[in-house]
């Protein structure tokens, strides 16, 4: 598929870069002239990727976390968030709600959340070689939202 | 994430304020359960009023705090939620674990 724009951002597995990398986001976003609760989502989505990234990838070390955002075709956002931790034995278990091998802040419906924020989710692993979260959200934007009211 | 929080005839008021996620959960969960261990509410009011984003951290403080309450056998409402950390809650299906409103409860 064609990429109009993109972007592509890397960063330490530090937890302070996750609200660097969900302004990010918001701030790309910001082009394809999105409503506040679709800027939510996207906010939110990218959140759970990149903390998923830091709490479980590299649970005893700090290591590289890329986020990449394209701009599709049809006001298409595509999100992907890629890590070089060590990967998840078990993705149908990790997709289960309230399941966890985080500590008491997390609460296991980050896989949840980002399924249903956006239009679709995909999330590759392989053990000892790093995990990759592609998600696409369609962007309804204010002016086409305005015509549907 | 910043907090500040109010206590009325055993019912304490936690204000929470800014962005509400992974890297801020610990410290404010941390925070809640010390005032609950301090003041012993019968019942713990999380205010969302200054919230301006949450992710799935903030489902984990709710659950944290039900079960804080629970041990004193009292209970939680969510209050002034704004809209995007409650379609985070109603996601998580925290809609159907706690009430919603600060008003009191019937004595």
């Amino acid at each position: 598929m064609k990429t109009e724009n993109e972007t592509v951002l890397q960063f330490p597995s530090l937890s302070a870069n996750e609200a660097f990398a969900r302004q990010v986001a918001s701030a790309f976003a910001a082009q394809m002239d999105p409503t506040l609760e679709e800027l939510g989502d996207v906010k939110t989505a990218v959140s759970e990727a990149v903390t998923n990234a830091i709490v479980h990838a590299y649970p005893d070390r700090i290591g590289p976390v890329s986020l990449r955002l394209r701009r599709l075709p049809g006001n298409v956002l595509e999100i992907t968030v890629k890590d070089r931790g060590q990967g998840i034995a078990d993705v149908e278990k990790a997709r289960e709600p309230m399941f966890t091998t985080g500590g008491a802040e997390r609460s296991g419906m980050g896989i949840t959340i980002m399924e249903s924020f956006m239009n679709s989710f995909t999330l590759r692993s392989t053990p000892g070689r790093g995990t990759t979260v592609r998600m696409r959200k369609k962007l309804t934007g204010r002016g086409e939202a305005a015509c549907k009211a | 994430m910043n907090y500040t929080s109010l206590l009325q005839e055993k019912c304490l008021t936690i204000l929470l304020s800014g962005e509400i996620d992974h890297h801020s959960a610990r410290q404010t969960m941390e925070a809640i359960t010390a005032k609950i261990d301090v003041y012993l509410p019968r019942r713990c009011v999380l205010d969302f009023c200054g919230v301006s984003f949450m992710d799935s951290s903030g489902i984990a403080i709710v659950i944290h705090t039900l079960r804080a309450m629970e041990e004193l056998e009292g209970e939680v409402c969510l209050a002034n939620v704004p809209p995007q950390p409650m379609k985070v809650l109603r996601a998580g299906g925290i809609d159907k674990l706690v009430r919603f409103g600060a008003e009191r409860s019937p004595a």
